[in-house]
């Protein structure tokens, strides 16, 4: 699935999310409310921007999106369209609402098929609202590609990538003949910002919107009733006790030092 | 009745904390809790599987410079198809555990409850999630049939000995493949002084408030002041202030000390979930607004470039 040599083509895998800046709520389904509009994941910022100086690095080739979202939400892509990535896949459908991370990296896999000649696919240690960090590695199993995940440094040498993959001691180096799939995390790069003159080109880059069907995957794998998993039941946790609050008038610091006296860590 | 395997992940010749947790609430799931290990010196961790209610170690031995994912998924979907398999896998959410559930998940084509904080035995088992940085805890379980795989969060259970002693048994690693290209070349250790982070009695963690990276030294020198570990938010590691080590949080570390102290951390969702759990938590923030100080015992509103370098000549007339 090499494209042309010398080419190097990234596929970047981005998560639509509603923006965590609000206070996230469950829809009647105890699915994550994600009617209002979404954005495009922090998280996966840095995959794009690690992509297009790969990209770069390598003189010739292009990055690519794939996305899942019920609604038809294009207003993430657009944001790294807008830093410089050529053209996005969007699956878009109904059926797509409550799907597991299983379900979500059949259809990912199945777009990514879809834009032909990968040599990398790109993908967040995981999203910033399900968090399973999962759904990565499932793609490269699907596919069958090998795959290196929590990247903090990458670095592409013929079709070899390099990557430095963090460990609980440190980190390790880890190289893979291409293709394969590497998850970044947070920091790997400084995401740019998107241009005027790249807001603008992104209006007229190819957004592909297609459905499961389009896909040729099977509705009943995805959705709620493909997940295999259903929620029981909702609480709020058990709230902790309301402390003290004090503004600090210059002598603060004495409540701390009060605070830590009775707790005996001094 | 359910037989549990725990993916048994070591270092060192050690059993992770994380495993031997795992181990112990597995020993309320099922019948029968057996182990997975990979390493060149899987007897050496034996005994400590065993005595955390392990019979048996599946032993994959040594699997040399690959990365763990995509053999240790291999050799238990093997053991699945040949029906000497688990119904019930533990793993951690960690850096591996996520790859082997992940991979085992596709392969299988059965899901994954991940960031599990509470499991309750059952048919399958119910699992306990946090979700909204804590607020909100939603329980879960599978539609499917077995086996059911659960990637479980550190500290969600307290580890406990039972006194049993385990058989080592080789678990062979199918042909895997191109899947399994992925090659270690080198391993690099960083060396941190002081108590870990995930298991120091006082942690003192700094954020974005601290206005620049020369300001962390304070958060270090408090730190050490109180004999605890530093911390930090995703946001000044991802900045690159300080190593991803340092990171307390939904992607890094789940903290749970006597005292967790947070300078100039608004308390996103992401922060919350790392360090919720502390027995007392201190928070110093100029917004009063900031949800940190919502769950601190206490909360100074405050200029953390006054409060710490008071607070730190305070200490240090004392000692």
């Amino acid at each position: 699935m090499i494209g042309n040599a010398g080419d190097m083509n990234v596929v970047v895998c981005v998560k639509q999310i509603p923006d965590p800046a609000n206070p996230g709520s469950l829809d009647a389904n105890n699915n994550l409310d994600r009617s209002s509009k979404l954005i495009i994941d922090d998280s996966d910022m840095y995959g794009v921007e690690m992509a297009l100086q790969l990209v770069h690095a390598a003189g010739s080739g292009e990055v690519s999106l794939v996305s899942m979202a019920p609604n038809g939400e294009t207003a993430g892509l657009r944001t790294a369209l807008a830093m410089g990535a050529e053209k996005a896949v969007l699956v878009s459908d109904d059926t797509l609402k409550g799907s597991d991370a299983l379900g979500t990296a059949k259809v990912l896999a199945a777009a990514i098929k879809r834009i032909e000649g990968a040599d990398l696919i790109l993908a967040a240690t995981e999203s910033s609202d399900g968090y399973t960090g999962t759904t990565p590695v499932q793609v490269a199993e699907i596919l069958g590609l090998p795959s290196v995940t929590f990247a903090k440094h990458i670095e592409v040498d013929g079709s070899t990538v390099k990557v430095q993959r963090q460990t609980e001691a440190g980190y390790d180096e880890v190289t893979c003949p291409l293709p394969a799939l590497v998850t970044v995390t947070a920091g790997v790069v400084e995401p740019r910002y998107p241009s005027f003159k790249g807001i603008m080109a992104a209006k007229g880059k190819p957004l592909d919107q297609v459905t499961v069907a389009d896909l040729g995957i099977d509705a009943a794998q995805v959705g709620g009733d493909g997940a295999g998993q259903k929620i029981t039941n909702v609480t709020a946790a058990e709230a902790r006790k309301a402390g003290e609050v004090v503004v600090d008038e210059g002598d603060a610091f004495q409540k701390i030092v009060a605070f830590l006296d009775q707790l005996k860590v001094i | 009745m359910a037989k549990v395997w725990v993916l048994a992940e070591s270092a060192g010749g050690k059993v992770s904390s994380l495993s031997l947790e795992l181990l112990t609430k597995a020993r309320e799931l099922g019948d029968t809790v057996e182990a997975v290990a990979w390493g060149a010196d899987t007897a050496s961790i034996a005994g400590d599987l065993g005595a955390h209610g392990a019979s048996t170690v599946h032993d994959l031995g040594d699997l040399g410079t690959s990365l763990p994912g995509v053999s240790v998924a291999a050799a238990i979907a093997a053991a699945i198809e040949a029906g000497t398999g688990p119904d019930i896998l533990l793993v951690g959410q960690s850096y591996d555990g996520r790859d082997v559930a992940g991979r085992l998940s596709a392969k299988l084509d059965k899901p994954v409850l991940t960031n599990v904080v509470g499991l309750a035995a059952g048919e399958p088992p119910v699992a306990s999630h946090a979700i909204f940085g804590g607020a909100t805890i939603v329980e879960a379980t599978f539609t499917g049939s077995a086996p059911f795989i659960y990637a479980v969060r550190p500290k969600s259970f307290a580890a406990e000995p039972s006194g049993g002693s385990a058989t080592v048994a080789p678990l062979s690693v199918p042909e895997t493949g191109a899947t399994n290209a992925a090659t270690v070349v080198d391993r690099h250790v960083e060396e941190r002084s002081g108590p870990q982070l995930d298991e120091a009695a006082v942690v003192v963690s700094g954020g974005r408030g601290l206005g620049e990276a020369a300001n962390y030294a304070m958060i270090e020198e408090l730190a050490k002041l109180l004999k605890g570990a530093p911390g930090a938010s995703r946001a000044i590691v991802d900045a690159g202030w300080v190593p991803y080590a340092y990171q307390v949080g939904q992607t890094g570390k789940t903290v749970k000390p006597t005292l967790y102290i947070a300078a100039g951390i608004s308390g996103a969702t992401q922060h919350m979930v790392g360090m919720k759990g502390s027995k007392n938590i201190i928070a110093i923030n100029k917004d009063q607004e900031a949800p940190i100080l919502q769950i601190a015992d206490l909360g100074i509103v405050g200029d953390v470039h006054k409060v710490l370098p008071q607070l730190i000549e305070a200490l240090k007339a004392r000692s």
